[in-house]
C-alpha cells in the first residue's frame, strides 16, 4: 500500500499486475498457511502412515510398503461398506433427488401454507445428524418403537429393523432419505424462483401443456442447480458416517458400514492407524477423481 | 554483604518458585465410571484429599467405554493430557509402555504396593516396573435371576457341564422365558462366551500357546470352541433382536427381569440398577452366580476365570503427586466402603471381609480360587486383535461365519498385527 502511495497513483504509473502482486503477497499467505497446514498436510501425514503398521503411539516405524492397501483389497467387510455407499449413491439420485424437486414444484409457487410445508420439510436437515440418529434408533426399536408397535398391533410379531442384517440398512436408507431430501429441495425452489416468469408467459402464448413447460422451460433453466445437488449428493453419500454411530455402529454383522464408518470402526478404534489411513487414501482419490471429473463434464459452463 | 545478599535473593527465589509450584498441582483422572453411587465414593475421596494436601487439586474427567478407547491414542500424546487414565492392561497397555507414554513409578511410593494383592497389582506392571495400579478385580461369571430359574424348575446346582447348560436354557424357553440376553451389538459381550469355551476346551494357558505357536489360533480348542458357540445360538436362546442390542440396553433388560442368564463381569451388579427401567433393577437376593459350564474332554477346569483388572496407569511426565493421590485414593478405608456396597471387589488388600453382598462375595471366592484369572480376551491380545475376536464371536452365533474360518480370521489377525 505504502509502495503504490509514495509511487504516485498506481493505475497510471505502474504496470497494474504489480498492484495486484503486492495485494497478492499480502492477502495469499494467511489463507495459504491455514490451507497447507490444515489441508495439505494432513493429507500428506496420511499417505504416508498408509504405508506402516503403526498403532497410533509413538512414531510410526514398521514399514510395510503397500500391505494395507493389499489388505483392504481382500477385507470383505470393506467390499461391503463400499458397496453400501454406492447404495446410499444410488438411493439419492433415484429416490431423493426426484422426491426433492417434486415437493419443489410444488411449493416454489407463492400461496397460503407453502412456508408452513417448506419449513417442515427443511426441519430434518436442520437437526444435527446424532440427534436424528438417536431418534430413528428409538423408532425402528423392537421392543419399545413405534413401528414394532404397529407391526404387533397389526399382528406381527415384533420387528427388529436394525438388528436384522438383511432390513438394517435399508432402514438406514430410509433415514438418509428423511434427512436430507430438505436440503436439496431448497436447493430446487430457489432455483425455481430464479426462472424468468416470461418464459412460462411465453410459453403459454405459445401454447406449451403444463408438462411441455416443465419439459422445455422448467428443466433446462433449473439443469444448473440440478447438476449441483447431484454433485453435493454424491459427495455427501461418498462421505456419510455421522447417523450410522448411533444407528447401527455399523451392525449388525457389519452390514451397515460405510467407507467412513469402516475406516473408524476397522482404523481408528482397533488402533490400526496406517491401516485406518490407507482407506482414508482410497476414499479421498474416489471423492477427487468424482469431483474434478464431474466438474469438467458437467458443470463446465455453470 | 554483596554475597549474603545473594544467598538471601537465591533462598527467596528459591522459596517462591518452590511454593509456586506447590500451589498449583492439578491431577487430572480420566475414568469410565457411571453409576452413580460409586462416582459419589470417588468424588468425596477427592474431596478429602483436597482438604488434606491444601493446593492440589484433582479432577475427574468421564468418558463413556468406546469413547475412551478411541480418543486416548491423540489424548496421551497431547500436552493436555490426563495424569492418570483408565486401563485394563493387558496389549492396550503395553503399546502404551512401548511408546513411552506411561510412566515408571516403581518405587515412588512403598506404600502403594503394599497396598494392593499382588496378583492384580502384576496386572499394571511390565517386565518388573510398576506402571500404576488397578483399583479393582473382576470375573466372568453366569449371573441368572432366581425367580425366572425357579419358574422354569431349572436348579442352578445341577448346571456343572455344557450339557447341563444347554438343557437349562430348553427348560427356560419351553416356560416362555428368553434364557440369554446378550448385548451382542457391542460384540464384546458375545466374546465372552467364545473365550470362556477356548478356556474349557483348551485350558488356561491356551492363549500364550496359541501366541507362541504357528497356526496355533486355527487350533482344534478355537475351533471347538466356535461349534459349541454355534450349538449354543442354535437354540435361539438370545432375546429378540440381540444382534443390535448394545450392552447398557442388555444390562437394563435383564435388570428388568427380560431374561433369566447373562454371562458377564460382576460390574453387571451395578450396571443392572443403573439402566433398568426403574433403576432399581434386581434385588440382590434374587440374583444368583455360577462359574461357566466345563465341556466334556476339555482340558480347562471350572476354575479356570476369565476376567480382568480396572485400574489407573500414570501418563508420561505426571508430577509425583499422583502417586501419592492413588495411594490415598486406594487406601482399605475408602475401598472397603466400595466392598460393603458392592461396588466392585477391590484390589486393595484387607477388603474382602467388607463384602456384604452375598452374589459379589461368591464371585470373590471365585477369584480367590482360580487357577489360572485369564485376562480379557480382547485386552489380552490388543486391539487390532481383540476386535476381531468380538466380530468373529458374534459372526459364529450369527451363522455367518463357520467355527473354522473364524479361527482363521484370528489367526490373520494375529499374524498381521
Amino acid at each position: 500500500m505504502r509502495m503504490a502511495s509514495e509511487g504516485g497513483p498506481s493505475l497510471a504509473n505502474g504496470p497494474m499486475w504489480r498492484s495486484g502482486l503486492v495485494t497478492a503477497a499480502i492477502m495469499l499467505p494467511p489463507a495459504l498457511i491455514l490451507f497447507t497446514v490444515f489441508v495439505i498436510l494432513p493429507i500428506g501425514e496420511a499417505a504416508w502412515y498408509s504405508f506402516f503398521n503403526w498403532d497410533g503411539f509413538g512414531r510410526p516405524l514398521h514399514f510395510v510398503g503397500l500391505t494395507n492397501y493389499l489388505q483392504l483389497l481382500g477385507d470383505s467387510a470393506f467390499d461391503h461398506a463400499v458397496a453400501d455407499n454406492l447404495l446410499i449413491i444410488a438411493v439419492s439420485l433415484l429416490i431423493q433427488l426426484p422426491l426433492a424437486l417434486g415437493l419443489a414444484l410444488l411449493l416454489s409457487r407463492r400461496q397460503i401454507g407453502t412456508a408452513v410445508f417448506r419449513l417442515i420439510f427443511f426441519l430434518p436437515y436442520v437437526l444435527a445428524d446424532v440427534a436424528a440418529g438417536l431418534i430413528w434408533r428409538f423408532v425402528f426399536d423392537g421392543n419399545y418403537g413405534p413401528i414394532s408397535s404397529l407391526a404387533v398391533a397389526l399382528g406381527a410379531g415384533p420387528v427388529f429393523l436394525l438388528a436384522d442384517p438383511r432390513w438394517a440398512f435399508s432402514a438406514v436408507l430410509a433415514v438418509i432419505v428423511w434427512k436430507y431430501f430438505g436440503f436439496h429441495m431448497m436447493l430446487y425452489i430457489a432455483g425455481l424462483q430464479g426462472i424468468d416468469r416470461d418464459l412460462y408467459e411465453a410459453a403459454a402464448i405459445d401454447g406449451a401443456t403444463a408438462r411441455q413447460r416443465f419439459r422445455y422451460v422448467t428443466l433446462p433453466q433449473l439443469a444448473p442447480m440440478i447438476r449441483l445437488s447431484i454433485f453435493f449428493s454424491v459427495i455427501g453419500s461418498l462421505q456419510f458416517f455421522d447417523m450410522i454411530v448411533p444407528l447401527t455402529g455399523g451392525g449388525p454383522l457389519n452390514s451397515t458400514n460405510t467407507m467412513v464408518s469402516f475406516l473408524y470402526y476397522f482404523g481408528i478404534t482397533r488402533m490400526r492407524v496406517g491401516f485406518g489411513s490407507a482407506v482414508g487414501v482410497v476414499l479421498f482419490v474416489i471423492c477427487v477423481t468424482f469431483a474434478f471429473g464431474y466438474r469438467r463434464l458437467f458443470m463446465r459452463n455453470d | 554483604m554483596k554475597a549474603w545478599k545473594f544467598v538471601g535473593a537465591a533462598m527467596g527465589a528459591a522459596l517462591l518458585v518452590s511454593s509456586a509450584a506447590k500451589a498449583d498441582v492439578t491431577i487430572k483422572v480420566l475414568h469410565l465410571q457411571d453409576s452413580g453411587p460409586t462416582l459419589d465414593l470417588w468424588n468425596q475421596i477427592v474431596k478429602d484429599y483436597e482438604a488434606a494436601n491444601p493446593g492440589q487439586h484433582v479432577q475427574l474427567q468421564f468418558l463413556e467405554n468406546e469413547a475412551l478407547k478411541a480418543k486416548l491414542p491423540t489424548m496421551l500424546q497431547s500436552d493436555d493430557r490426563p495424569n492418570l487414565f483408565h486401563s485394563w492392561g493387558g496389549g492396550v497397555m503395553r503399546a502404551q509402555i512401548k511408546a513411552g507414554l506411561a510412566e515408571d513409578v516403581t518405587g515412588w511410593s512403598g506404600d502403594l504396593e503394599k497396598e494392593l494383592s499382588p496378583g492384580a497389582a502384576s496386572a499394571l506392571t511390565d517386565q518388573g516396573k510398576v506402571y500404576g495400579a488397578p483399583f479393582d478385580v473382576s470375573e466372568v461369571s453366569l449371573f441368572y435371576n432366581k425367580a425366572l430359574f425357579a419358574k422354569a424348575g431349572v436348579k442352578a446346582e445341577d448346571i456343572k457341564t455344557w450339557d447341563d447348560f444347554l438343557a437349562a436354557l430348553k427348560k427356560l424357553k419351553a416356560a416362555g422365558i428368553t434364557p440369554i440376553i446378550c448385548g451382542a451389538g457391542d460384540k464384546w459381550p458375545m466374546h465372552f462366551y467364545w473365550s470362556y469355551l477356548v478356556l474349557r476346551a483348551g485350558g488356561g494357558n491356551i492363549l500364550a500357546e496359541a501366541g507362541a505357536a504357528k497356526d496355533g489360533f486355527k487350533g482344534p480348542a478355537f475351533v471347538e470352541a466356535g461349534k459349541r458357540l454355534k450349538e449354543l445360538a442354535d437354540l435361539n436362546p438370545f432375546q429378540d433382536g440381540y444382534l443390535g442390542t448394545n450392552w447398557n440396553d442388555s444390562a437394563g433388560m435383564w435388570g428388568d427381569g427380560k431374561g433369566a442368564i447373562q454371562l458377564m463381569g460382576n460390574w453387571i451388579m451395578t450396571a443392572q440398577q443403573t439402566y433398568a427401567a426403574d433403576k432399581k433393577g434386581q434385588a440382590s437376593d434374587n440374583i444368583g452366580v455360577l462359574p461357566f459350564p466345563t465341556l466334556p474332554g476339555g482340558k480347562g477346569a471350572a476354575n479356570v476365570t476369565l476376567g480382568g483388572v480396572d485400574g489407573f496407569l500414570v501418563s508420561k511426565d505426571s508430577p509425583k503427586e499422583t502417586v501419592q493421590f492413588l495411594t490415598y485414593f486406594l487406601q482399605p478405608k475408602y475401598q472397603q466402603v466400595a466392598a460393603a456396597k458392592g461396588f466392585y471387589i477391590p484390589a486393595t488388600l484387607g477388603t474382602s471381609d467388607s463384602i456384604a453382598d452375598p452374589v459379589i462375595k461368591q464371585v470373590a471366592s471365585y477369584i480367590a480360587g482360580s487357577s489360572k484369572h485369564q485376562l480379557f480376551f480382547d485386552q489380552d491380545l490388543g486391539p487390532s486383535v481383540g476386535r476381531v475376536v468380538n466380530d468373529t464371536s458374534v459372526a459364529i452365533a450369527a451363522g455367518q461365519v463357520s467355527p473354522e474360518d473364524g479361527a482363521a480370521a484370528v489367526q490373520k489377525a494375529w499374524d498381521e498385527r
